[in-house]
């Protein structure tokens, strides 16, 4: 397995969706080349940043305009 | 039976039970402070999926309208925020739907490129910076932000429905009307994409 074919199946890879013989290839290649084994790290820890950010932006939103709120209760009523 | 236990009735916090009652029974006070308690997170997922002020202003009055209307026949399996969350989410893909389609970048010039015998150009190390420590800092959280709307919208929606909204693959790919072979090979491309965006911040020696 050559670096591009690394990168192509790590999604496969991380979902645990590889056939049993690709992933033995996929998993030696890990401990061949080191800048595959960074890049998958660093592929991992980017969906990780990705939630965390949007997560704190649900936990700490920016503001909410007060007509917004009026428009949806009054809807309710009407 | 734990206390805890006993706060909760078939999986729904005891709370969350005694709030629906009272929508339910239609009592104005309870609608204010479901309304305004659950407004702040449905805008927040909506503005990142529609990056339009108005169109997220329209898309959360569209969730109450649609959630009001439901609210009869909500039988409580799920939270009352898990239930407006999907409301919201297929809101939004309604609207990204009935937009008037832009041509967009093709991705790949975002994704890692290889040498003739398959070797990465640009061979990954390490990163110097932990995630922790970016998303401590503004820059860093605005860093990550931009990055994500960045990525061309048919492969930044899989991203977000798929990674942060945590919808599953078949039920991304109902939502979007793709098949889970595309589902699959977009994220996989936003997220090689959004790795290439935020490399050379995490490439740097932490302040």
């Amino acid at each position: 397995m050559n670096c591009r074919e690394f990168t192509d199946f790590m999604l496969a890879y991380l979902e645990r969706e590889l056939p049993v013989a690709q992933r033995a290839s996929f998993e030696e290649h890990i401990r061949d080349c080191p800048p595959c084994l960074a890049y998958l790290d660093s592929y991992k820890e980017t969906v990780a940043l990705g939630k965390r950010v949007c997560a704190l932006e649900d936990e700490a939103p920016a503001d909410v305009p007060e007509p917004l709120i009026q428009a949806i209760l009054s809807s309710r009523q009407s | 039976m734990t206390t805890q236990q006993a706060a909760r009735i078939g999986g729904v916090p005891a709370e969350e039970a005694a709030l629906l009652e009272r929508l339910r029974a239609g009592e104005p006070a309870a609608f204010e402070a479901w309304v305004r308690e659950s407004t702040p997170r449905l805008l927040a997922v909506a503005r990142r999926m529609l990056r339009n002020e108005d169109d997220a202003q329209d898309a959360v009055q569209d969730t109450f309208a649609s959630a009001f209307r439901g609210l009869p026949r909500f039988q409580g399996g799920s939270r009352l925020s898990t239930w407006l969350h999907r409301i919201v989410v297929n809101v939004c893909l309604m609207k990204l739907r009935s937009r008037r389609r832009k041509p967009e970048e093709p991705i790949d010039e975002l994704l890692p490129k290889f040498l003739d015998d398959g070797q990465m150009e640009r061979p990954a190390s390490p990163w110097r910076c932990s995630g922790e420590a970016l998303l401590a800092r503004h820059e860093g959280r605005k860093a990550v932000r931009d990055a994500i709307d960045r990525l061309p919208e048919s492969h930044r929606n899989v991203l977000l429905l798929r990674d942060i909204e945590g919808l599953d693959t078949a039920e991304a790919a109902q939502a979007l009307g793709i098949s889970a072979g595309a589902v699959k090979t977009r994220l996989h491309r936003a997220r090689l994409a959004l790795r290439e965006l935020i490399d050379p911040v995490l490439r740097k020696e932490a302040p």
